[in-house]
């Protein structure tokens, strides 16, 4: 009797533990939910509208007398563009004559947009001599006032975009001439100086190389490493001594390893700066320690008694391990390496230090090719001064979240299809 | 499995070999920060323009691509770096030792310092003077005896009874900049000569002289930054209160949202910096490896494609992207050189 009076006295101080214990960790969840809400929706707000790009429609009468050596190849190449683009807007606009407004009309179209022309002529000689009607890249200050990011009660010193321009905007607004497309140009370009002539393409493709070189060099050393430690190798000082030293690798800043394979790769072995091969060897060297102690504790799990009935019905210990232990540690294995790729895609620091966070407008086609990654690519936006390249940045961080929950699913799935029970 | 790494070894260790033993076919540049937003603006037109492939630009730092450039001739040095302060003797010796004999200067034009706030404050004139008080670490006594005593001064109205009471606060890159350099050289030095004791010191012993002038002062009101321009310009116009330290093209792209500070009565605009009235304004280079024409394609056309009147010219593209351009005697001298590949002496 006094013994559950006593419980029934304590008992409400321990719902109300429990109550709190529970708050706590609601608590730690709401903020954690909230935190992420905010940097993803920050980044979804300032970045969607670089799915969207401004071209402006314009009249370009292109004339016989504009290629001098007939319609040669060469001469169709060599022919001035940005003249042929600077006339039609001469036509478009008559009223514009004094030499400075002149050259701000002629901003309004994208420096790029005569590389686009070039080509269409050059694919269609016989646009040559007509009048035909394209739609011309936008220049990026007219398409950030098109998303409404300039705000034409600002005194007009104050902002890049003038009053002339923007009366030009809304005029070509009226008349149905400047529209707002899907920014194709976003996932196709490599980098450039022009925000809206920029894309991530580049970026990407320097990832794919990087991380393939990484997953082709750290996946077989991390696993033969793994399974001669867990299986093979005697246990002994040297042993131990390798295994402290594995474990101490993981938590090594990875600057340090860019520092390593700035010593090693580009000052011993003299290879080129800034490609992909030599990026992803550095980040190979990163992600090693994390395989080698995922795929340990993976072989590790596999029951001791898959490996006696092998022994027992007198398969040799590398048939044991190749045909029995391997294949039932490999999901494990599999999750560890994707978690160490995953952190080498999103890794920074030791590509700084090799060269890889240049400036490179050409699209890598081999892990030879001169190169960026993802996330140096958001770094190089991130300090550029053009304003557009605030969108840009927040669409490549989503292109880069994009990747990691492709790569995150990836785990799933292939858990999913290889895990078994014992 | 073995078998696999073992060739996957071998593998990586021939191509490493072959890939340090073939020749680059894109030029190469390193350097200086300042100089990246219109050397990358120069390169992506000549890649465009030519049948060259694109240069790979690297934002190093002055400092960072000179001992880069300087290591040596062949394909794995770079064959341009640019930098935002003319090449040192020390570092022009070092160039000379490693192989590095015939190098082409190129001046490409200037950049102003630009010390601003949000727009929406008032804009502040000052003095270098002024901006040596406020910002060194340690100034001379107020009492006007020739002593230094640490920074004592907190708000702008303590500097100088002209200014606005607003606490002194200063967001600003950190020592590894060569925009902080070339600030603490310009400004601080500038406004420190004006006191003709401290001035004296200059010939008596200019160890002393240099640490009192570019000195920054370490009390929280001097912000390092970061090497991020683009940060500090967003932060200003966060902390209305605040003054910021960034190069002139921030500041051109950026007008609806900050504005520059005048600087000894002079406000920081392209006709100022141009014709040299704006004080706190420092000229850019880079530098060319001649033993390096002919062997990497394209180093040649790069630099016409530069020196281009359509690039660095008065009216050319390279001025919207805020480059102040050279006056016409300095382009043509230096447009001669690089025509020629006339490499420069010390």
């Amino acid at each position: 009797m006094n013994q559950v009076a006593l419980i029934q006295r304590g008992l409400a101080r321990r719902y109300r533990s429990e109550k709190r214990f529970k708050a706590y960790g609601l608590t730690a969840i709401v903020s954690g939910v909230t935190f992420l809400v905010f940097l993803l929706g920050t980044t979804f707000l300032n970045g969607y509208t670089a799915l969207l790009q401004t071209y402006i429609a314009v009249d370009v009468t292109i004339l016989d007398s504009d290629f001098d050596g007939g319609l040669s190849q060469e001469s169709l190449s060599k022919s001035d563009y940005p003249g042929i683009i600077k006339r039609s807007l001469r036509e478009a606009f008559p009223e514009v004559t004094k030499r400075k407004e002149k050259s701000e009309l002629y901003r309004l179209i994208s420096s790029g947009a005569q590389y686009d022309l070039r080509e269409k002529v050059i694919d269609n000689p016989e646009l040559v001599g007509q009048t035909t009607t394209f739609w011309l890249l936008a220049d990026d200050e007219v398409d950030v006032y098109m998303k409404g990011r300039i705000d034409p009660a600002v005194p007009e010193k104050n902002r890049r975009l003038k009053n002339r321009s923007i009366a030009w905007i809304e005029q070509l607004r009226d008349q149905g001439r400047i529209e707002r497309n899907f920014n194709i140009l976003f996932f196709t370009n490599g980098d450039s100086r022009e925000p809206e002539q920029a894309g991530i393409l580049g970026a990407v493709m320097g990832s794919v190389f990087t991380i393939l070189v990484t997953m082709l060099l750290a996946f077989p050393i991390g696993v033969a490493a793994a399974i001669y430690l867990q299986e093979f190798a005697r246990k002994n000082r040297f042993t131990d001594l390798i295994e402290v030293n594995i474990n101490n690798l993981a938590a090594v800043p990875s600057i340090i390893f860019g520092l390593l394979g700035l010593a090693i790769f580009l000052n011993f072995f003299h290879m080129p700066r800034s490609i992909p091969l030599v990026g992803g060897m550095v980040l190979a060297l990163m992600t090693l320690p994390t395989i080698i102690i995922s795929s340990r504790a993976a072989l590790g799990a596999v029951p001791p008694s898959i490996r006696e009935a092998a022994l027992g019905v007198g398969a040799s210990p590398v048939q044991t391990v190749l045909h029995h232990v391997l294949p039932l540690a490999m999901p494990g294995m599999l999750t560890g390496t994707i978690i160490g790729l995953a952190q080498a895609l999103g890794e920074t620091a030791p590509l700084l230090v090799i060269g890889m966070v240049a400036f490179i407008v050409d699209i890598p086609g081999s892990p030879m090719d001169p190169g960026t990654a993802l996330p140096v690519q958001i770094y190089l936006w991130a300090d550029s001064p053009e304003r557009a390249f605030v969108e840009r940045t927040s669409a490549a961080i989503m292109v880069l979240l994009l990747f990691l929950i492709a790569i995150n699913g990836l785990i799933v799935l292939l858990r999913k299809k290889f895990e078994r029970r014992w | 499995m073995k078998n696999i790494s073992k060739t996957m070894l071998m593998m990586v260790a021939i191509s490493a070999f072959s890939i340090a033993n073939a020749a680059r076919d894109n030029i190469q540049i390193v350097g200086s920060s300042t100089v990246y937003p219109f050397a990358t603006v120069v390169a992506e037109t000549f890649g465009k323009t030519t049948d060259f492939r694109t240069p790979v630009i690297e934002s190093t730092g002055s400092g960072g691509g000179m001992k880069l450039f300087c290591a040596g001739v062949g394909p794995e040095h770079p064959d341009i770096t640019n930098a935002s302060r003319r090449i040192k003797s020390s570092e022009f010796k070092k160039c000379q030792a490693n192989g590095v004999t015939d190098i082409i200067e190129v001046k490409v034009g200037y950049d102003g310092i630009v010390l601003g706030n949000f727009n929406q404050s008032e804009p502040l004139q000052v003095t270098r003077k002024d901006i040596f008080l406020a910002l060194a670490k340690d100034v001379p006594n107020p009492d006007g005896s020739e002593t230094l005593i640490p920074n004592p001064y907190g708000t702008w109205k303590d500097v100088n009874s002209d200014l606005p009471a607003i606490r002194i606060e200063v967001l600003g890159p950190p020592p590894t900049s060569g925009t902080r350099d070339a600030f603490a050289e310009l400004a601080l030095e500038g406004g420190c000569k004006a006191f003709d004791w401290v001035k004296a010191m200059r010939k008596s012993n200019k160890n002393a002289y240099k640490a009192v002038c570019h000195t920054i002062r370490e009390d929280g009101a001097y912000i390092e930054s970061g090497e991020n321009d683009n940060l500090i310009v967003q932060k200003l116009r966060e902390n209305s209160k605040a003054l910021g330290v960034f190069g002139f093209s921030f500041l051109d792209q950026n007008s609806d949202v900050i504005q520059g500070s005048l600087i000894d009565g002079v406000a920081p605009e392209f006709e100022n910096i141009a014709d040299g009235s704006y004080p706190v304004s420092r000229p850019l280079y880079f530098y060319a490896k001649k033993a390096h024409i002919g062997v990497i394609p394209g180093i040649q056309e790069y630099l016409n494609a530069f020196t281009a009147e359509s690039a660095w010219g008065a009216e050319g593209y390279l001025t919207d992207k805020g480059l102040i351009p050279l006056p016409d005697d300095e382009r043509s001298k230096f447009g001669n050189d690089a025509a020629n590949l006339i490499p420069m002496t010390m």
